[in-house]
């Protein structure tokens, strides 16, 4: 008892930073750096808007992560589920006053940018459901009651993102959500039911879609249908990222970019701009970058003692991965278009925001590993 | 400790799956890294295409025009700088003002400027509109005064068809013009070069040679936006002007063909008798080509269509004519050649000759008495053609006058509008009318009259044959690589007639020499029907045949009113023509005069060979030291 009680003690500021990930916190801020460079790209060459916004939240958002971290995990733990329906009356909220925006309502004015609580869930989701799985009985994982309640915690903020209408942060939700449900040890036929009434259902869920969510899906299984209307974006950004060849076009000589070839070029498309003008070698060092990050947070949730931490962390490299793998595949014409930014690269403080706040705690997890959390 | 038992449990699961997902992640990575070569190693080479062809835009300019040079290489169809107006949209301040400064300043008239505000509508706003395009210098110097106050004006200096001589080659040449769509999709090098604003030949030998004359567009890459808006200009490359196309025409002797007949419906042709080469060739009246380049106004149009004389028909190669007279040298010959009459034979002229109860007139009434052949030739009396056509018959006159180039065309292909006419038999008219020859056909048939139809430069390319001893020679109006002097060809006509039976038109070499010294006596001998035109200095002299067509039958009443020409309704008046050859020793010439509706040949048309003659044995020399400095291949 006693060792367990020197274990919860709290960590002197020093020992603390010293316990940071520094090889996590060198790969997120040389992310930073580029996704800045990139965003000077994107502005053609001149700070402007975008990059000194993005510059701006970086500022802000940076020692939001340090200071997130060294908040005692347990401090997240406690805190978690109030943070899940923190964001739940978010949505709430801004379904009923959120500013419309090309033709949904997701996001709120807050003076300083427009938070969109959507993207603040899909960090709260995993936090809530890692201390749901943390708390649970191993033997009550898969009851009827457990089942049901995280279904339940999943399909509420699901509904309410659809409903805003976005499709994709809703699907990175719901994929963030499952995750942790696999990992907290739900039965794989209870994932084989569920997709093979997915499967199904399949064909109704098409029906409800919304007209040009399902000309998006008939554009992804064949670009050329409609090159200068639906097919545009996606057959532009196979062109960007074809032309950039082994080496890139070179930095500011991206011609698809700098020529208004591609559209949203700032935030989903990123990557578009940064392949033609990086190319396949400067492609596959971010992926490298964006790996070994995962890789870092996967290991923090490895070492961790507490089963919250190794939840949250598992289930946040996964997600991070998730959007990373669903965005590019959309800019690589393997997936059909829905929104979903880049981590970091893409222009936008919501996203930036909750991938900080996830860092955070990563980072939090980290520090404290050894803590259990009861 | 069973929490902590639980804890550890559950931590072994969640391990467990992980590394199951970790599994997943390295393949999912894996194939998008896959993926990502594919686009930009595998494919990259695609896509840099596809890439390029986006920001890449290419401007054609319109491609410059060959010149069209004359035998001298005066430049008979060029290319002359023209300023025009263009106004760029996007640059326009204040759209409405500025077209009424433009009103005020060029007189532009209200439908001028509607068309101005309707293509503004239709094209892009960096898409510049021309305003005008043949601005004239002192438009031109008044616009570049108030370009201050004209934003979004733009004068061009650009290039355009001309033609310095007018109305003088407009048969030949044609002339060129904004084409349609059918004429574009027509022609493929057409399609390839077109551009707006570029120009094609519609008619003549700049639509023949179209594909000769038309050169290669100088095109210009900018970089463009995805708004196609022109970023910057990329390089520039430089078109390739049209052949130059040098014709054999000489153009003071075209000039002079244009004076003489003086806006008289009529043609000349000239020709070289050993070369074929084509000397002249002149349709009147004439128009001029240069209104039809921008767009030629109504008014002009009407006055050209409606014009009785008929400007737009190219007489020397469309017009049909009876030969009349014309065709006695070579009815001559082929009673001679076929050995139907000898020199010697002798026809009496009363003036009439009864044939199955039908009476066919000489022109001279009171009729010539004995005549041979020569004195027939030298009076055109029409009773002895009557009298050997009917000994003849109309088949033999026929293989005769086809081989000598009635009734095919002369120029090939060079122009669309020629007519091949016809030089008929009892074949021709069995298969086409149904009916049998009738003997009386044979006689007019002698004559010049009936079925026959004879575009004068057949008539032209006739006499050359007779006139270079009866051999044959393919006309030419374009100078190729196969120029050869005329001594070259002249004695290659006897060389190559060795050889093939096709060079060689006669049987008996006499037999044209009798032919021709008949036409010469009809110029150069009393009583002969073009005495009164002949030039009796041997440099200049020559040797021709008149001929007066009918155009009507002359009923028994007209004939004895025996009507003066300006008596006769100008409908009804005979076309007056004259084929002649010349120098009459070693001649070089020859050429054939229509007026149409002119009265007789001796009155009208062989007075106009006499003027010309003089000016084309003057030339000879010019003619004969012009080097041959550029040839194309066509």
């Amino acid at each position: 008892m006693f060792q367990h009680d020197r274990l919860n003690n709290e960590l002197t500021f020093w020992q603390k930073v010293k316990e940071l990930d520094y090889i996590l916190l060198i790969s997120i801020f040389l992310l930073s750096i580029l996704s800045l460079f990139v965003m000077y790209s994107t502005d053609g060459g001149e700070i402007l808007f975008h990059t000194k916004s993005h510059f701006s939240k970086m500022v802000v958002f940076f020692p939001l992560m340090i200071l997130i971290a060294f908040f005692n995990i347990r401090w997240w733990h406690n805190f978690s589920y109030l943070f899940y329906i923190a964001v739940i009356l978010l949505l709430i909220y801004v379904s009923f006053f959120g500013i419309k925006s090309s033709g949904s309502r997701r996001w709120m004015d807050l003076y300083l940018f427009n938070l969109q609580p959507s993207e603040l869930m899909k960090i709260a989701i995993i936090l809530c459901l890692a201390k749901y799985y943390h708390r649970v009985k191993i033997e009550n994982v898969n009851s009827v009651t457990s089942i049901m309640t995280v279904i339940t915690i999943i399909l509420i903020p699901i509904i309410m993102v659809l409903s805003q209408p976005d499709l994709g942060t809703s699907i990175l939700i719901a994929s963030s959500g499952l995750i942790v449900l696999w990992l907290g040890g739900v039965k794989i036929k209870y994932f084989i039911y569920s997709f093979i009434v997915f499967l199904i259902s399949l064909p109704f869920v098409i029906s409800f879609l919304k007209p040009y969510q399902k000309l998006r899906i008939l554009t992804f299984l064949d670009p050329d249908r409609d090159p200068l209307g639906a097919g545009y974006q996606i057959i532009q950004s196979k062109i960007a990222i074809g032309s950039g060849g082994l080496e890139g076009k070179g930095f500011l000589k991206g011609t698809q970019s700098y020529l208004d070839f591609l559209p949203e070029k700032h935030t989903d498309f990123i990557f578009t701009l940064f392949s033609e003008e990086f190319g396949f070698i400067g492609s596959v060092g971010l992926l490298v970058l964006y790996s070994i990050i995962i890789i870092r947070i996967l290991r923090i949730g490895a070492i961790s003692r507490s089963n919250f931490s190794r939840l949250f962390c598992f289930g946040f490299a996964f997600a991070i991965f998730i959007y990373i793998v669903v965005n590019l595949s959309m800019v690589l014409g393997l997936l059909p278009i829905v929104g979903s930014p880049l981590p970091i690269m893409s222009y936008g403080g919501s996203s930036m925001l909750a991938t900080m706040i996830g860092f955070g705690i990563v980072l939090s997890a980290k520090i404290n590993h050894k803590q259990m959390i009861a | 400790m069973i929490s902590g038992n639980s804890s550890i449990r559950k931590t072994d699961v969640i391990n467990r799956r992980m590394f199951i997902i970790g599994a997943a992640k390295v393949i999912i990575f894996t194939g998008i890294i896959a993926r990502l070569f594919s686009l930009q190693v595998n494919e990259n080479k695609k896509y840099l295409t596809l890439s390029d062809k986006n920001r890449i835009r290419e401007w054609k300019l319109p491609p410059i025009r060959g010149d069209i040079v004359d035998y001298f290489g005066n430049v008979i169809a060029g290319n002359l700088k023209v300023y025009q107006l263009h106004i760029i949209p996007e640059q326009v301040e204040n759209f409405n003002y500025l077209l009424t400064r433009l009103k005020t300043l060029l007189n532009l008239s209200d439908k001028k400027i509607e068309k101005i505000v309707k293509s503004k509508n239709k094209l892009k706003p960096w898409e510049s509109i021309i305003v005008s395009e043949n601005l004239s210098w002192s438009d031109f110097l008044k616009i570049n005064n108030y370009l201050y106050d004209l934003v979004g004006v733009k004068p061009v200096m650009t290039i355009s068809r001309n033609y310095p001589f007018s109305e003088t080659y407009t048969h030949i040449l044609g002339y060129v013009s904004q084409p349609n769509e059918e004429e574009i999709l027509a022609n493929e090098t057409v399609q390839e070069r077109f551009v707006p604003g570029m120009k094609i030949g519609k008619l003549g030998l700049e639509k023949t040679l179209e594909n000769y004359l038309i050169g290669t567009n100088a095109i210009q890459r900018y970089e463009v936006n995805a708004y196609g808006k022109r970023i910057n200009q990329l390089e520039h490359q430089k078109g390739k002007q049209g052949l130059r196309v040098r014709l054999t025409v000489d153009t003071e002797v075209q000039k002079a063909c244009g004076k003489l007949l003086n806006d008289r419906a009529g043609s000349i042709s000239v020709m070289d008798i050993y070369t074929g080469d084509i000397i002249a060739m002149y349709s009147s009246p004439s128009y001029d080509p240069n209104k039809f380049l921008f767009g030629i106004s109504n008014d002009d149009w009407s006055l050209i269509r409606n014009n009785p004389l008929k400007p737009l028909v190219n007489k020397t190669l469309a017009g049909l004519y009876s030969p009349g007279s014309t065709i006695k040298p070579i009815v001559a010959l082929s009673a001679l050649e076929n050995k139907i009459v000898s020199p010697s034979f002798k026809v009496k002229c009363t003036g009439k000759m009864e044939l199955y109860g039908q009476t066919f007139h000489c022109w001279k009434e009171k009729g010539h008495g004995f005549v041979s052949l020569k004195n027939a030739m030298k009076q055109s009396c029409d009773t002895y053609f009557y009298e050997v056509a009917r000994l003849l018959g109309v088949d033999r006159l026929n293989v005769t006058a086809e081989k000598f180039g009635l009734g095919k065309k002369v120029l090939g292909d060079y122009f669309d509008i020629e007519k091949s006419g016809l030089f008929p038999n009892t074949k021709w008219k069995k298969n086409n009318l149904g009916k049998g020859w009738v003997l009386g056909e044979t006689l007019i048939t002698g004559i010049g009259q009936g079925y026959t139809q004879t575009t004068p430069l057949q008539l032209c390319l006739m006499t050359a044959q007779i006139a270079n001893g009866g051999y044959s020679i393919k006309p030419r109006i374009i100078v190729d690589n196969n120029t050869v002097s005329f001594e070259e060809a002249k004695n290659k006509f006897e060389e190559e007639s060795l050889f093939s039976e096709e060079k060689k038109l006669f049987e008996n070499p006499k037999n044209i020499k009798i032919v021709q010294e008949a036409m010469f006596s009809s110029t150069n001998e009393l009583y002969g029907t073009s005495y009164k035109s002949r030039i009796d200095d041997p440099k200049y002299q020559f040797a021709g045949k008149t001929g007066t067509a009918q155009v009507k039958r002359i009923s028994m009443r007209e004939r004895e009113l025996d009507l003066k020409i300006e008596q006769i309704p100008y409908k009804d008046r005979d076309h007056a023509l004259f084929v002649a050859y010349g120098p009459c020793i070693n001649p070089r010439y020859a050429l054939s005069i229509i007026v149409e509706h002119g009265g007789s040949g001796s009155k009208t048309a062989a007075p106009i060979a006499k003027e010309l003659f003089k000016l084309i044995i003057d030339r000879n020399d010019l003619r004969n030291k012009q080097k041959n400095f550029e040839e194309i291949e066509i």
